[in-house]
C-alpha cells in the first residue's frame, strides 16, 4: 500500500526515543505533540501529581488531579496512539538518577520549571553527552508578545522561548504562551529527529 | 587578550581571568547561566578553577526558569 508523507515520517519515527525531564505545561504538550507524529518512545521524568491549578495549561483531565504526572501521561498518550512506548519515571531528577534515566535517546528536551533543576540538568546533559540534541525552554510566562518568542540554535542545543519573561505572580504560565514553546520544542525535537529523513515516492 | 564571547570577538582588558571573573566583569547576572569554555561545559561550581586565556570560545547561556 502506497504511504504518504505523513505515514512514512510515522515510520521513521518509530525507532526515535525522546527524554523529556519535566512533564509540566512544557513537558506535557510537547510529548503529545511528539506522539502524535509518531514517535515510537518517550522517556518521561517527573515527581509532580497533578493538581487543579495546574490544568490552565498542561495536558492533563479534571479526572486525573492527584496522579502522577507521569502517568497521566502515558494514559493520555495511550488514548491518541497506543503503539507508542512510554516509560514513566516518577522521580526528582538529579545528576546521577538523569544520567540513568536518558542514557539511550536521541534527542532531549528540557521542560522543568525550577531554576537549580534546570541548571543541573542542563549542565549534566551537556557534560554526558555533548553532541546530543539538547531543546531547552527558556521564557514563557504571561500573555500576547507573540513577536519575541523564538528558537535560538547553537550546533545541538536549540532555546526555545522569550528568554525574557519568567513566572510570577503577576505573571503566570497560561496556556497558549506555554503551548507555543512546548510545540517549538517539540518542532526543534523533529527538526533533528528528521534530519535525514526522505520521502520516497514509490 | 581577545576571545570569543557568546559568538563575537572581543577585547577583555587582562591577560588571563577567571570565568567567575569574566561573568563578573560582563556582568552577566541572570538567575541560570549555562557556561562553555571552547564547547566543553563548565558547572557553576568549576567557574573559579577555569582560566580563560587568549583565543577562547566562550559561551555563556542565559535561561529564564519557568515550564
Amino acid at each position: 500500500m502506497k504511504m504518504d508523507v505523513s505515514q512514512q515520517i510515522s515510520k521513521y519515527l518509530k525507532k526515535a526515543r525522546v527524554g523529556i525531564a519535566g512533564v509540566g505545561g512544557l513537558g506535557s504538550n510537547a510529548a503529545v505533540a511528539l506522539a502524535r507524529v509518531g514517535v515510537g518512545t518517550l522517556i518521561v521524568a517527573d515527581f509532580d501529581v497533578i493538581e487543579i491549578g495546574n490544568l490552565n495549561r498542561q495536558y492533563y483531565f479534571f479526572h486525573q488531579v492527584g496522579l502522577p504526572k507521569v502517568m497521566a501521561l502515558k494514559e493520555n498518550i495511550h488514548q491518541i496512539d497506543a503503539q507508542i512506548r512510554v516509560v514513566s519515571h516518577h522521580v526528582k531528577l538529579n545528576q546521577q538518577n538523569s544520567i540513568l534515566i536518558f542514557r539511550d535517546c536521541d534527542v532531549l528536551i528540557e521542560a522543568l520549571d525550577n531554576a537549580q533543576m534546570k541548571q543541573m540538568f542542563i549542565e549534566t546533559a551537556l557534560s554526558e553527552w555533548p553532541y546530543r540534541p539538547l531543546i531547552v525552554g527558556s521564557g514563557l510566562a504571561g500573555w500576547g508578545k507573540n513577536e519575541i518568542i523564538k528558537v535560538q540554535q547553537y550546533d545541538n542545543l536549540a532555546i526555545c522561548g522569550d528568554e525574557m519573561f519568567e513566572v510570577s505572580d503577576s505573571l503566570p504560565p497560561l496556556a497558549p504562551r506555554v503551548a507555543v514553546v512546548a510545540n517549538l520544542q517539540a518542532n526543534a525535537a523533529l527538526e533533528f529527529l528528521l534530519k535525514d529523513f526522505k520521502f520516497k515516492n514509490e | 587578550m581577545k576571545i570569543i564571547l557568546n559568538h563575537k570577538e572581543e577585547t577583555i582588558d587582562a591577560d588571563t581571568l577567571t570565568l567567575a571573573e569574566l561573568i563578573r566583569l560582563k556582568k552577566f547576572t541572570f538567575r541560570i547561566l549555562v557556561t562553555k569554555v571552547n564547547g566543553r561545559v563548565v558547572k557553576a561550581e568549576d567557574r573559579d578553577n577555569i582560566w580563560i586565556k587568549d583565543g577562547d570560545n566562550v559561551e555563556v547561556i542565559h535561561l529564564i526558569s519557568g515550564g
